[in-house]
């Protein structure tokens, strides 16, 4: 009998995870369905009844409960429940309850799991071989090829290598005749194991640095140094290396983040070539690094002021060719970085050199390098302690109103909160940022941190970063000793909660209550980086960026296994979800937002969002357990 | 929650009469499906096996309008089980109109392929044996199946029927505040099918598809009970 029970097959391939099973495992659902009514109020499942169904709402609401009776979440058409139970122990877990008048689809359990063996995607949504976020976050990730093309694919040939005792004359001859463009320059094995190789004669090595052509301009011919001059002696004494099975986009990033044109690749310690810009530019044409070195070309603000479209642009590219947050978050620093020093570039051109040193200091998300599209700047400026005020401070003044000033020319505005070096608090010696730290470290409360929690998200952008890396240190180191700190911030990063869901057209509250749209910086992305913050203070990580601090905690006993993982996959999540509706908003000539509209929220992302706010929720009850506020009483 | 219904004291003996036909019949098919017999008349309608029922016909008089293709749903008032359903098409003794081809979505080359209403008769019976029907407006099923049956095999075949529509204008036409409604002028609710269900917010489906239709039927009178009676009702108060 081939009946064809279209009603039901076709409303079924329209939600997924049914919307993408073959016609025949399609059939083979739709034939087998028990269909049930429900008037509105009534129980559907029972908490720890038997339960050997799967259940798929075709018409009305369903409200799913937990264990205690809160509201866990609030189904609609298409929604599916009973998957936990089912692939559990066969006992309802989450009671639910018809809201409206509800038509129920029963699908039978055997052909649950034979849908879960016959369909993978099937599998993965229902959370049979692993949790639905993870499987998502690496759907992304598998689209991409510039992301699984490993940077060993650039190389051509071996690296031109000199011993450090090679004249400078000698190093030139080798690079023209190889036809190259810089030379390593290697040593004896040194205090630097992790880049210290034996060669096929057995012979030990280190490398010491490169040696390229601008080099020989820069140091060598402009130095006066003379033809006999060893390299070892120009070579700059730092190492800045990928290693080979690094994927193209990172080594495009490692030079992004550190204004290098040269890559050495290494396999292990042993260098295996050099990869050079325009060779990742012929890769990847259209790049942000274009856009970066455009930047650092630009003569006057109106030159700079002029790139700003294109930074929305470099943006969309990087988002359509399937970058994760942690690219494009780290791309967007680094281009809001390159303006940044460019303008100092251009102001100290204009007001000569400083009169004491100093650091520009970035804060916030631009600290992070998971600067976002929609941004303002967040900045301060730390003065050398030699800094006096009488003598010093005008130059400092202009130097902050010039870069305010030309960022907010550059698309990024001022910050609402005057949290700027043009704001005579936070243009301060390094001596009074100490000071500022070591009062909100020492003496905390959740109201004096409110507004600060920015500043320890710190990171130096130009000058002499050594002021602002101290500030980094005192931080780690003072932070893990203060409980009552830690339970303020810990406080703080309880202020902002997520959501429950998405019903129909809406967001779901866990009251209840439904808006229209939501802010996924409020409610998901910043309270997670909150979070995750108070866990690095308390580990004492001196890193700033969200995943470089998880990796960081993972390395104590602070989480449970697995938790580090989970906030993870929804950080990324709820990054990605954030970054694809501003490139839609972009695409559509609105100006990108933070907020996300449920009706544009396909139903695969809803689910996966869910999982994130879930897992945001969770974690924000351990925080609050984790670090109590300490009783006033002593 | 309503009443029995009032001045409709002459719902017949669906039990006596079944069972009286049970020796009668000379076809087999029919002995069988009588002698399967018909629930108690005091059985609440949960513990009742109940099947729905729809037929596409080319027309609404039995005696000159034949069958086209016929659906049928075995449900309990907890459960509508799919594997059960059964869908015929069948020839009919007199030519499609080309109305009823529009209207049914059934065309000529079907019909062609389907086979004789006879050639399926004991599989019907065999589906309906035990159950009690559950139909939208009982002036189709029943007696379309009665003069087929009754031109083929010569002696008819009657059975209680729950009619979901007749149910619908108890509530709907004939409960006081439907009374009180028609006094004001107000048109009177439409107990179409589709209508009805949207009442109790069941989804819209394509209608006039024999077995779509039975599905319908009896979503509809799972709302109805859950709505307007009680589990317990004895089938009795509501058949007819």
């Amino acid at each position: 009998m081939d009946v064809e029970l279209l009603e039901i097959r076709q409303h079924l391939g329209r939600f997924p995870p049914f919307d993408t099973l073959t016609d025949e495992l399609l059939d083979e659902v739709a034939s087998q369905v028990e269909v049930a009514y429900f008037k509105a109020g009534k129980e559907i499942l029972s908490l720890d009844q038997e339960l050997h169904e799967l259940c798929y709402i075709r018409s009305g609401a369903v409200e799913v409960y937990r264990r205690g009776g809160e509201l866990y979440n609030r189904l609609g058409e298409g929604d599916i429940f009973g998957q936990f139970s089912l692939l559990r122990n066969r006992r309802v877990r989450y009671p639910a309850k018809a809201m409206e008048d509800t038509l129920i689809y029963f699908i039978p359990e055997a052909v649950f799991r034979h849908l879960c063996e016959a369909d993978e995607d099937f599998a993965d949504f229902v959370e049979l071989l692993r949790p639905r976020l993870e499987s998502a976050v690496e759907e992304q990730k598998k689209n991409n090829d510039m992301m699984i093309t490993r940077v060993r694919k650039l190389l051509t040939r071996y690296p031109v290598m000199v011993e450090a005792s090679t004249t400078v004359q000698e190093a030139a001859r080798l690079i023209t005749d190889y036809q190259a463009s810089a030379v390593l320059v290697l040593d004896k094995p040194g205090d630097n194991p992790r880049y210290t190789f034996r060669d096929s004669e057995d012979r030990g090595w280190q490398v010491r640095g490169i040696l390229t052509d601008s080099d020989f301009r820069t140091k060598v011919v402009a130095g006066g140094l003379s033809p006999d001059t060893p390299v070892g002696e120009v070579v700059a004494d730092r190492v800045i290396a990928v290693q080979s099975d690094e994927s193209v986009h990172e080594a495009m990033l490692c030079m992004l983040r550190h204004n290098i044109h040269h890559l050495p690749v290494m396999h292990r310690r042993r260098p295996v070539g050099i990869v050079h810009l325009s060779d990742i530019i012929r890769y990847e044409t259209q790049s942000s690094l274009y856009l970066v070195s455009n930047i650092y070309h630009q003569p006057s603000v109106e030159g700079l002021a002029k790139l700003a479209p294109d930074v929305s642009g470099a943006f969309v590219r990087m988002v359509e060719e399937g970058a994760d947050s942690r690219m494009v978050g780290s791309a967007l620093s680094t281009i809001a970085r390159s303006f940044t020093r460019r303008l100092l570039e251009l102001a100290e051109e204009s007001l000569g050199p400083p009169p004491v040193p100093y650091c520009f200091m970035a804060l916030g998300s631009m600290a992070r390098n998971e600067q976002s599209i929609v941004t303002d700047q967040d900045n301060a400026l730390v003065l050398s302690d030699d800094f006096d005020p009488a003598e010093h401070d005008a130059y400092f003044r202009e130097l902050a109103k010039f870069v305010s000033d030309g960022l907010d020319a550059c698309g990024y505005p001022y910050c609402k909160g005057d949290i700027m070096a043009t704001n005579d608090q936070w243009r301060q010696p390094l001596a009074v940022w100490k000071r500022y730290f070591m009062e909100w470290i020492e003496a905390p409360s959740p109201e004096r941190l409110l507004h600060s929690s920015i500043f320890f998200d710190l990171d130096a952008v130009y000058g002499e970063n050594v002021l602002v890396e101290q500030l980094q240190d005192l931080v780690a180191e003072q932070a893990a000793r203060h409980p009552l700190f830690l339970a303020a911030m810990a406080r703080n990063a309880l202020n902002r909660t997520p959501p429950l869901g998405f019903f129909r057209t809406f967001v779901m509250e866990k009251d209840g209550k439904h808006n229209n749209s939501i802010n996924l910086k409020r409610r998901g992305t910043a309270p997670m980086v909150d979070l995750i913050r108070v866990h690095a203070l308390a580990c004492g990580s001196n890193a700033q960026n969200s995943f470089d601090r998880l990796d960081d905690i993972d390395r104590t006993q602070l989480l449970a296994p697995g938790v580090s993982d989970r906030l993870r996959y929804a950080l990324e999540f709820l990054s990605m979800s954030r970054i694809r509706h501003q490139v839609i908003d972009i695409e559509h000539d609105h100006p990108p937002d933070n907020n996300i509209e449920p009706e544009n929220v396909s139903s695969s992302e809803r689910h996966n969002l869910k999982d994130a706010f879930q897992a945001l929720s969770h974690a924000q009850k351990f925080l609050k357990f984790r670090y109590p506020m300490p009783s006033r009483t002593k | 929650m309503l009443g029995l219904p009032r001045g409709r004291a002459q719902v017949p003996d669906w039990r006596g009469f079944v069972s009286s036909r049970a020796s009668a019949p000379r076809d087999p098919r029919l002995a069988r499906f009588f002698a399967a017999g018909v629930p108690a008349p005091e059985t609440p309608i949960a513990e009742t096996p109940l099947v729905a029922l729809d037929m596409e016909t080319t027309g609404l008089d039995a005696r000159r309008n034949s069958i086209v293709s016929i659906g049928l749903v075995p449900f309990t008032l907890e459960r509508i089980g799919l594997t059960g359903r059964r869908y015929w098409i069948v020839r009919p003794r007199r030519p499609l109109s080309a109305k009823s081809v529009t209207f049914h979505h059934i065309t000529h080359a079907d019909i062609a392929q389907a086979p004789e209403l006879d050639d399926i008769l004991g599989e019907l019976l065999e589906a309906l044996a035990g159950r009690l029907a559950v139909v939208h407006y009982r002036h189709i099923e029943r007696p379309f199946l009665d003069v087929a049956v009754k031109a083929r095999l010569g002696e008819g075949v009657m059975f209680p029927v729950i009619d979901t529509m007749s149910l619908e204008a108890r509530i709907h036409r004939q409960s006081l505040l439907a009374r009180f409604k028609r006094w004001m002028g107000r048109p009177p609710a439409s107990i179409r099918l589709y209508d009805s269900r949207e009442r109790y917010g069941l989804p819209p489906y394509q209608g006039h598809h024999a077995l779509t239709d039975a599905l319908a039927t009896a979503e509809l009178l799972q709302a109805q009970i859950a709505h307007h009676y009680s589990p317990e009702i004895p089938i009795g108060a509501i058949w007819s």
